[in-house]
């Protein structure tokens, strides 16, 4: 680990405590996870704080955790995953905060931390149906007008459930059920961590 | 007295100065804005979630489609980020393609940029010899990769092949005399490298001209002196990154800062803007051009003297060699499981930002170990530029919401994704 990595993560467990509920150094970046009730104040004391000094949120997504590992999950299923960036620190951080509720995932907003978080929320509002209170303006993004469900949700089909074209009768256009046959040219695998290992055999 | 109440006004999504399919919601007093609301998604592909439907190679097409203005750059981040989970080495002369190639993109990024906002702005005359300009690096990119904009040209594990010793020629046609395709063809007589050279020894004094016709051109500075302007404070508040950020006066650079394959032993500078408004936004990315001409001159120099492989031999990534494939078994083996099934990438998560033309382009992944990703987030530095602009524009003039569009530099490839 090099010696910035083990600073920051010295000045996170100093801090922020037992709020940090698991810390995790992998590929020269650091992880940490939170629970949902301290994750207003963890992102408050990661931007304010001037020995972490995080002044950018650079990404804010919403993570479906349900069919990890090709296998169905139990457990907590929806996360909001955000990479945070200090300027004057040269660090990068990512705070990982699973949802409590899988019908209802909600986590508080960071808007008032960071204002460029904005979008990111509405955006994981709009594709996971993650909501933020706290947010003012939480509207869907990037879906059309009037669209319905959530659709980077894992168990929302690729092709989605309705496709849109010109019906020359009504002379306008209408939305109609997709037509298209869902098909997978490559399965998704995963192999065990020894496969195609000479060695083992 | 007649009631005055204030004007909304739909902007876009099929207004030219919106680059692309930005409708936007005004809500004005007279001629001064006082909300912008705007609405995104009119080109919404499903990028991310397409490319966990897909290996993780066939993803790299995807990456050009983004921001279908600086190509290579995008691919850069997405191959950076598998190399980095697999924990790949990339070979040193593909590393330093990549760096030249993300240069080029730059200049080609930049150069539409100052066509297009000057002619937004008024100044007509800017994008014809923008677009000469970026004829000459778009026959590059179709030199290396045979395709003219959306390259796929970066590969996980190095690019895809080495830079070529001949550049295609002009035809003599019946439009295109023989007298007239002469001085193209000299130029495009040598290797790509020679090419290059020579663009890069004329493009310097090229930026000169572009400069005296807009720098200190009246109306332009009428039209983005004091327009737009951000603080340094509400700048890192709003996320900004590239030269929007440096525009504000902070010396943030990826290249620099946290640098990745071969910048470290580049030599360049970073201009740094003071007043953080759209003029100073222009004179930054018209000194980054300067500066990324200067980094290309130094690849060019290193990639002359030191031929070597550009692709890794480990092929449990990159296939083999078509020669090798045919004579060998192993290697056809592998190029089989590489084409049908993919690459496996260790079980992990990993965020890789590249400096890209706009600002910070980051791809975050997880891998859960399969042959392809189990979440993709594409991180669009205009995504987050966009969201600034209710701010941005509020209390300025109608017309300034054009020029602001056009400092933000935003395309809608990335933004919607």
């Amino acid at each position: 680990m090099s010696a910035t990595l083990e600073a920051l993560s010295q000045n996170l467990q100093k801090h922020l405590g037992d709020r940090v509920k698991s810390l995790k150094v992998a590929l020269g970046e650091v992880t940490i996870e939170v629970d949902a009730a301290d994750y207003l104040v963890v992102m408050q004391t990661l931007h304010d704080e001037p020995e972490l000094c995080f002044e950018e949120l650079i990404d804010l997504c919403g993570v479906d955790y349900s069919v990890y590992g090709n296998v169905q999950r139990e457990g907590r299923r929806f996360a909001a995953v955000s990479q945070l960036l200090s300027i004057s620190r040269n660090w990068r951080l990512r705070v990982r905060c699973f949802a409590p509720d899988d019908d209802f995932p909600s986590l508080p907003s960071v808007t008032s931390v960071w204002n460029s978080v904005n979008w990111f929320e509405r955006e994981a509002f709009d594709l996971f149906g993650i909501v933020f209170p706290g947010h003012e303006d939480l509207r869907r993004i990037l879906t059309d007008y009037g669209f319905i469900g959530h659709p980077f949700r894992k168990d929302f089909p690729i092709s989605g459930y309705v496709e849109m074209r010109y019906d020359p009768e009504q002379q306008r256009v209408i939305y109609q059920p997709v037509t298209i046959e869902p098909r997978e040219i490559t399965p998704r695998i995963v192999r065990e961590a020894t496969y195609g290992n000479v060695d083992n055999a | 007295m007649p009631e005055l109440r204030n004007f909304t006004l739909n902007f876009g999504p099929q207004h030219p100065a919106a680059h692309g399919v930005l409708r936007m919601v005004l809500e004005l007093d007279g001629e001064v804005v006082m909300r912008a609301d705007p609405h995104i998604g009119l080109l919404h592909r499903a990028t991310e979630k397409l490319a966990e439907n897909k290996t993780w190679i066939q993803s790299v097409p995807y990456m050009d489609r983004l921001d279908y203005m600086s190509m290579m750059c995008n691919e850069h981040a997405y191959c950076m980020a598998i190399e980095r989970l697999l924990n790949v080495e990339v070979p040193i002369r593909a590393q330093y393609i990549r760096v030249m190639f993300d240069e080029i993109t730059r200049i080609l990024n930049h150069l539409l940029w100052v066509g297009c906002h000057g002619l937004d702005v008024g100044a007509m005359t800017m994008v014809l010899y923008a677009f000469r300009e970026r004829e000459d690096l778009i026959d590059a990119y179709e030199a290396v990769s045979g395709a003219r904009m959306h390259a796929a040209y970066y590969r996980p594990g190095g690019v895809y092949r080495d830079l070529p010793d001949r550049m295609a020629q002009y035809q003599e046609s019946k439009w295109k005399s023989a007298a007239q395709i002469k001085p193209f063809n000299e130029v495009r007589s040598g290797s790509l490298l020679d090419f290059l050279d020579d663009f890069v020894s004329r493009f310097p004094k090229l930026l000169d001209e572009y400069e005296t016709l807009l720098t200190d051109n009246r109306i332009w500075k009428q039209r983005l002196v004091n327009v737009g302007i951000v603080s340094p404070e509400r700048a890192l508040q709003r996320g900004f990154t590239g030269p929007m950020l440096r525009g504000s006066g902070i010396a943030w650079d990826l290249r620099k800062k946290q640098p990745y394959e071969v910048y470290d032993r580049m030599d360049f500078d970073i201009p740094v803007g003071v007043t953080g408004d759209s003029y100073d936004r222009y004179l930054v990315r018209m000194e980054e051009m300067r500066q990324s001409n200067r980094i290309v001159k130094q690849c060019i120099d290193w990639l002359r003297q030191n031929p070597g492989p550009v692709m890794s031999d480990n092929h449990k990534v990159a296939p083999p060699d078509r020669e090798a494939m045919k004579s060998n078994m192993e290697e056809l083996i592998h190029h089989f499981k590489l084409c049908t099934e993919g690459m496996h990438v260790p079980e992990g998560e990993v965020y890789s930002a590249v400096e890209h033309p706009k600002g910070e382009f980051g791809i975050y992944v997880i891998s859960d170990g399969a042959n392809k990703p189990y979440r993709l987030k594409i991180r669009p530095p205009g995504y987050v530029h966009l969201s600034a602009m209710d701010e941005m524009v509020r209390g300025h003039m109608l017309a300034d919401v054009v020029t602001i569009i056009g400092s933000q530099d935003v395309v809608f490839g990335e933004i919607d994704r």
